[in-house]
């Protein structure tokens, strides 16, 4: 287990004060001028040895991602944090955003001179409103303390920090719909090349990081890379905010080490399943769009990057979704399937008709009101959309459904006789 | 995207005016964003219009916008449609958006549909005749650790279930209104049985530490 001095967010749960008083006694915006006297380079080079990887849900190298943006840019450069938490399953960007908002702050302006930016703008879902409302206190805080604007924390290098609210769009948690959003239209994703570090927001260099990747950026520099690579395993090192809902005996955000078995995860810290371990049918383990895992998969396996792609699932945004035998898993992946639907943008053809036709099959499926040869049409479509769109959105409403048919695909059969049985029952 | 659709008619206000307090409001919002840029400024105009007309948005205050940002009517009407947030035809005073994704669903959000819709004895995207209270279902809110969760105007109710909903909706109708987070008083997403970490966390002159 993770001990106590090894965590990031101290004040995950708001114990303490989230003002500047407190976060400075936690150990935030200590010595940062001296971390950004070291330079752009040394603040990349730390964050690659560090290991971390976007914690947003892709898990792409930080360090690296950093060092993509120019060297030399006649144009300004910016980073911008998506705040745009809504995979559902995942709600640890709203606890690092009211309680340690001065972790986002510090981090913004650290990762800001590792990229060469001149400014941050944070792209809050706007369902966050009091949330919103703290984060723009401590900016404020931090701008009247000398931290950020002009000449950051008596660095000589100026740093603006820019609050933007969303108003409830799924999709703007995709990077370029994000930029879309922010420069004033629908969040439509667009087409890649160019990368947002090219071509990002008003057409100039940018970076999209998540909160929580941003957020633990300062603790990383001030410990020491070998100590964040010194947490989890090879390529999936350090800690991270775990959300553990559903039907646990005590759903919590935790922060732990990458690579906890899931098991510990959920008996240390949520209570264990409801029933008891034995009582464990299945978990989503990295928010809705990755693919479900049967409760043997869940007995051994570990919650990191690769052990959880070796499952042909993910780590994702790291939202652990449990569900106990009570559970009718055909209905849990139709309701995602629903969410999908009602989250499309539009744009590709494929997910605009793919994710409602899924939908609608899904909740025949429910019922039993199909052919059994349809679970391999649905299976076939769910290939046809995966990977045929501008975004991601398109993949994650076809892998909950093919996770659910990889592991529970005699339920599904089963349903389909039982509603056959009924009818032929009926009719007689 | 918006799915709410009704098939009234809404009775649109003919013109639309910021009030001098939203106007400057108004205007330090688009001096954030770069010279040339202030078509970013369309989602805080857009909110701004929304609260100042009792959290819905006529098509005058989406064109006044339009003309401030120097945008195409269209374009705004396109942004005001896409986002869920936007309402386009009145709303209750008390607006309740349901979560009903499947974290919440698992933590019994039915019963918490079931509830509302037998307190104030109407259907999802109904209003109560009285203008109260209107009831909405909305995707994950992203609190799921607090599941099952309501959204009513800016605040959220956590760790909800059926006789907590109707007692919500009792305070509110009453005027009251209660403070917003977890209903049960739990600390924020922190275990019901008390944190499992972060015991031994020492913090130097930290004014609320225990």
């Amino acid at each position: 287990m993770l001990r106590d001095e090894d965590r990031i967010f101290t004040n995950l749960y708001g114990q303490h004060d989230w003002r500047l008083a407190g976060a400075r006694a936690r150990g935030d915006w200590d010595g940062t001028k001296a971390l950004i006297a070291k330079g752009r380079d040394w603040i990349v080079d730390e964050v690659k040895k560090s290991g971390l990887r976007g914690r947003g849900g892709a898990g792409f190298p930080t360090g690296l991602k950093w060092s993509f943006m120019p060297k030399q840019s006649d144009r300004p450069c910016y980073l911008v944090v998506n705040a745009d938490e809504s995979e559902p399953g995942t709600c640890k960007d709203r606890d690092i955003i009211r309680n340690d908002p001065h972790k986002l702050i510090e981090g913004c302006l650290l990762a800001g001179v590792g990229m060469g930016a001149q400014a941050a703008f944070i792209y809050i879902r706007g369902e966050f409103y009091n949330e919103a409302l703290r984060l723009q206190a401590a900016i404020d805080e931090a701008y009247a303390a000398g931290l950020i604007g002009k000449n950051a924390c008596g660095s000589g290098y100026d740093f603006e920090i820019i609050l933007h609210r969303g108003a409830g769009a799924y999709i703007c948690g995709e990077e370029t719909a994000l930029l879309e959003s922010l420069e004033g239209r629908k969040g439509q994703p667009r087409l890649k090349p160019p990368f947002p570090a090219a071509v990002g927001l008003y057409g100039c260099p940018s970076t999209v990081n998540n909160v929580e990747t941003i957020a633990v950026a300062p603790t990383i520099l001030r410990r020491g890379a070998a100590w964040f690579a010194g947490i989890g395993r090879p390529k999936n090192e350090g800690t991270k905010v775990f959300c553990i809902s559903g039907h646990i005996n005590a759903p919590c955000n935790v922060e732990e080490a990458m690579g906890i078995p899931l098991r510990e995860l959920i008996e240390r810290h949520a209570g264990g399943v409801r029933g008891g371990w034995d009582n464990l049918l299945a978990v989503i383990p990295g928010g809705s769009s990755v693919p479900v895992i049967p409760k043997s998969v869940c007995d051994t396996v570990l919650m990191d990057f690769d052990a959880l792609r070796d499952v042909k699932s993910g780590l994702g945004t790291a939202a652990v979704i449990v569900m106990d035998k009570s559970t009718d898993i055909v209905k849990a992946i139709a309701r995602l399937s629903k969410f999908y639907k009602h989250e499309s943008c539009g744009q590709c053809t494929p997910c605009r008709e793919g994710t409602g036709w899924m939908w609608r099959v899904m909740e025949r499926m429910v019922k039993g009101e199909a052919e059994v040869a349809e679970i391999d049409m649905l299976l076939d479509v769910s290939y046809e959309i995966e990977g045929h769109t501008i975004c991601a959105l398109g993949d994650a409403a076809a892998w909950p459904i093919q996770g659910l048919i990889r592991h529970f695909r005699p339920e599904m059969e089963a349903r389909i006789r039982q509603y056959r049985e009924a009818a032929a029952r009926r009719a007689a | 995207m918006s799915g709410e659709t009704n098939e009234t008619p809404v009775l649109q206000p003919e013109s639309f005016a910021f009030t001098p307090e939203n106007l400057a409001k108004a205007k330090a919002h688009i001096a954030k964003y770069p010279p040339g840029r202030q078509a970013s400024a369309v989602l805080p105009l857009l909110d701004l219009a929304q609260r100042q007309c009792g959290n819905w948005l006529p098509r005058a205050a989406m064109d006044v916008v339009a003309e401030m940002l120097e945008m195409a009517p269209i374009r705004v009407y396109e942004v005001a449609t896409f986002y869920s947030m936007f309402n386009l035809r009145p709303v209750g005073r008390h607006y309740f958006q349901i979560c009903t994704t499947t974290p919440c669903w698992l933590r019994g959000s039915d019963e918490v549909v079931a509830a509302c819709r037998k307190k104030l004895g109407i259907e999802i995207g109904e209003t109560t005749a009285d203008g109260q209270f209107t009831l909405t279902e909305v995707e994950c809110l992203g609190a799921c650790v607090n599941a099952p969760i309501i959204q009513v105007n800016d605040d959220f109710y956590e760790d909800l279930d059926g006789p907590a909903t109707e007692a919500l909706i009792d305070e509110l109708a009453r005027g009251e209104v209660p403070p917003p987070g977890s209903v049960i008083k739990r600390q924020g997403s922190a275990p019901v049985t008390g944190p499992t970490t972060l015991h031994g966390v020492k913090l130097a002159g930290d004014p609320n530490a225990a």
